[in-house]
């Protein structure tokens, strides 16, 4: 989660924008619950406070949205991708979405896509590519260089084709949701 | 070049274009990745001449660096917190034998109760040692400052101490200009000692120095510390002139021009705090932001000039002396002496405890009202403290405060300890 918001910053910063990330700190051991940050901006950025009221909230762990207050701050006007293979109206949020919009709220398989193009479960990558076809903040350019800037050789290039998956899973499932909007 | 980086590795990097002859150095959380990443640089052949030396403990890396500078050798190394602590004795040795050596301090609260974030409390241990203390605001002026603090130690013999905040610069990734080789080359002579053990021309440093003459000695740092604060601006104006970097100096401010109310405050908080005075100029308040860069020296005079026209003078600052108050709001109003303002302290993000722009936009709006009392402590949960005052009046056995207060937010997993008769 670290490196993934370290990456998403690397990227942003690529485009020619400004670009903080920093993890939660102090509870980074196997298991518990690990939160990392990234600010984008077009002016420089000088608060060192934790984002408060994000944009995006990007879920890694799904076993995590009932134990923990994910979504405190976020708008309804905000994006929310969750990893799993499940629908976002499987989660069990019940209500709690009704008032967002939902062409912003979105799943994605990313450790599977992880498994299958890297062969671990690290969804970083995936989660990156889901997020740059969700919000349109970044383009699948700049998280593939990032990526490839990252983890040099074959692990980048195996990470890039689970971002560019993901990707392309997102970009899918969004104009779906658009076709069955305008019918 | 600018480059999107880890406020350690910048540092890092920094530190290598240096061209540091002894680096020693023991692991201690949030400094490890700058040691670490120093440690690779040596082992991989890309600084040298250069020894990297494992040591067993804090006391031990000083103990080193400073018979590496008294040899001649240019020596860094790092620490936070009980590190710091640890070495303190040292510490003292280096600042009295008038040693250059520069140090990064990743600022780290001190236990107990033991915690790994940050505050200031451990660089505030440590000011009256004799160490030039800098602050950085940001991962850019973290790494310009360790080219300016070897040069500024090495033309004073006086030790440097970079202040940077723990984690929250440490090992925040954000855009960094590093220096070019030849930049700092030019701007950092080779490093010519004052004083060397050197076998062909022997002399002994570290002698024993009685009533007749220890105050001298004493005085004479005094002295040495007092030039800093002319040669610590002359640096950064130099290498203002040559980078467009507006990195070091003594102090620097943010729309002060008609403020009413100044905040003063070190480090990496001065960010937020920018925000947030923005937030309140629009709402029409007229507030502004005095950083101090130099802790130590401590520039009363700028710090007075810069404060001066104020009404009311809100330190923040992230350590406090227990029983008292504020540390730098002692320094800070005896800079004031004599100007009629009110001075109040703030004591803020304590052990990592965020520093929100809300909590500082309703702190402006409190001081504004002139409702700021002279001490108060951000953000306090004072139903938790009185949760656990009543506990303590109620039961002798009363336990651990700290396991208390933590089993009262609910993050304890242990069970409450048991009703004592």
């Amino acid at each position: 989660m670290v490196t993934a918001a370290e990456i998403l910053s690397v990227a942003a910063f690529d485009e020619g924008r400004r670009a903080q990330a920093f993890p939660s700190f102090g509870s980074e051991r196997t298991g518990a619950p690990v939160v990392s940050f990234c600010r984008i901006d077009d002016r420089e950025i000088r608060t060192r406070e934790p984002v408060m009221e994000p944009d995006a909230v990007i879920i890694q762990d799904v076993t995590l949205i009932h134990q923990v207050d994910l979504f405190s701050g976020l708008s309804k006007d905000g994006y929310v991708l969750v990893n799993t293979s499940r629908a976002f109206d499987e989660l069990g949020f019940g209500d709690f979405f009704d008032k967002f919009r939902p062409e912003r709220l979105m799943t994605c398989p990313a450790t599977e896509f992880a498994l299958e193009h890297v062969g671990r479960p690290l969804p970083n990558a995936a989660l990156l590519g889901g997020f740059a076809a969700l919000t349109g903040q970044i383009t699948m350019e700049a998280i593939d260089k990032a990526v490839r800037e990252r983890f040099a050789g074959l692990v980048g290039e195996r990470n890039v084709a689970a971002a560019a998956a993901a990707f392309s899973y997102v970009t899918s499932k969004e104009e779906e949701l658009t076709r069955a909007s305008t019918n | 070049m600018l480059r999107q980086i880890e406020g350690s590795r910048a540092v890092a990097e920094t530190v290598a274009l240096c061209r540091p002859e002894v680096v020693c150095a023991y692991p201690i959380s949030p400094q490890t990745h700058i040691i670490e990443a120093v440690g690779v640089m040596v082992k991989a052949g890309e600084l040298a001449p250069c020894e990297f030396i494992n040591v067993e403990s804090e006391f031990a890396a000083m103990s080193v660096a400073i018979g590496a500078s008294a040899t001649g050798a240019r020596a860094y190394t790092a620490t936070s917190s009980q590190g710091l602590l640890f070495m303190m004795e040292a510490v003292h040795n280096a600042a009295g034998l008038g040693l250059p050596i520069v140090m990064t301090l990743a600022n780290r609260a001190i236990g107990a109760p033991i915690n790994i974030w940050n505050d200031h409390s451990d660089a505030m241990a440590v000011r009256d040692a004799g160490w030039i203390q800098l602050f950085a605001e940001s991962n850019q002026e973290a790494a310009d400052l360790h080219v300016q603090a070897f040069r500024l130690a090495e033309e004073l013999s006086v030790p440097v101490m970079v202040c940077m905040d723990g984690f929250i610069l440490t090992h925040a990734v954000e855009g960094v200009d590093i220096l070019d080789q030849s930049f700092v080359d030019s701007f950092l002579p080779p490093y010519e000692p004052r004083q060397v053990l050197d076998t062909n021309d022997p002399v002994s440093i570290g002698a024993m120095v009685g009533p007749e003459a220890f105050e001298e000695v004493k005085y004479l740092a005094h002295l040495r510390q007092l030039d800093a604060l002319v040669r610590i601006p002359a640096i950064a104006k130099e290498f203002a002139d040559a980078t467009g970097r507006d990195s070091g100096g003594l102090v620097r401010s943010y729309r002060t021009e008609d403020a009413d109310i100044l905040i003063v405050a070190l480090g990496s908080v001065l960010g937020t705090i920018k925000d947030a005075v923005d937030i309140r100029r629009e709402a029409g308040e007229r507030v502004g932001v005095v950083g101090i860069t130099s802790f130590r020296p401590f520039p009363a005079e700028a710090v007075r000039e810069a404060l001066c026209q104020a009404r009311q003078v809100v330190v923040v600052e992230k350590a406090f002396s227990i029983g008292f108050g504020g540390v730098l709001s002692t320094d800070v109003a005896m800079a004031m002496q004599g100007v009629e303002t009110n001075l109040r302290t703030v004591v803020a993000g304590l052990g990592g405890r965020s520093i929100t722009r809300r909590s500082l936009e309703e702190l402006i709006e409190t001081a504004g009202r002139d409702e700021l009392e002279t001490l108060t402590f951000l953000d306090l949960d004072h139903g938790a403290v009185e949760r656990e005052r009543a506990r303590m009046g109620e039961t002798r056995r009363s336990g651990p405060s700290a396991e208390n207060l933590l089993r009262d937010r609910g993050t304890a997993a242990t069970a409450p300890v048991k009703e004592q008769a």
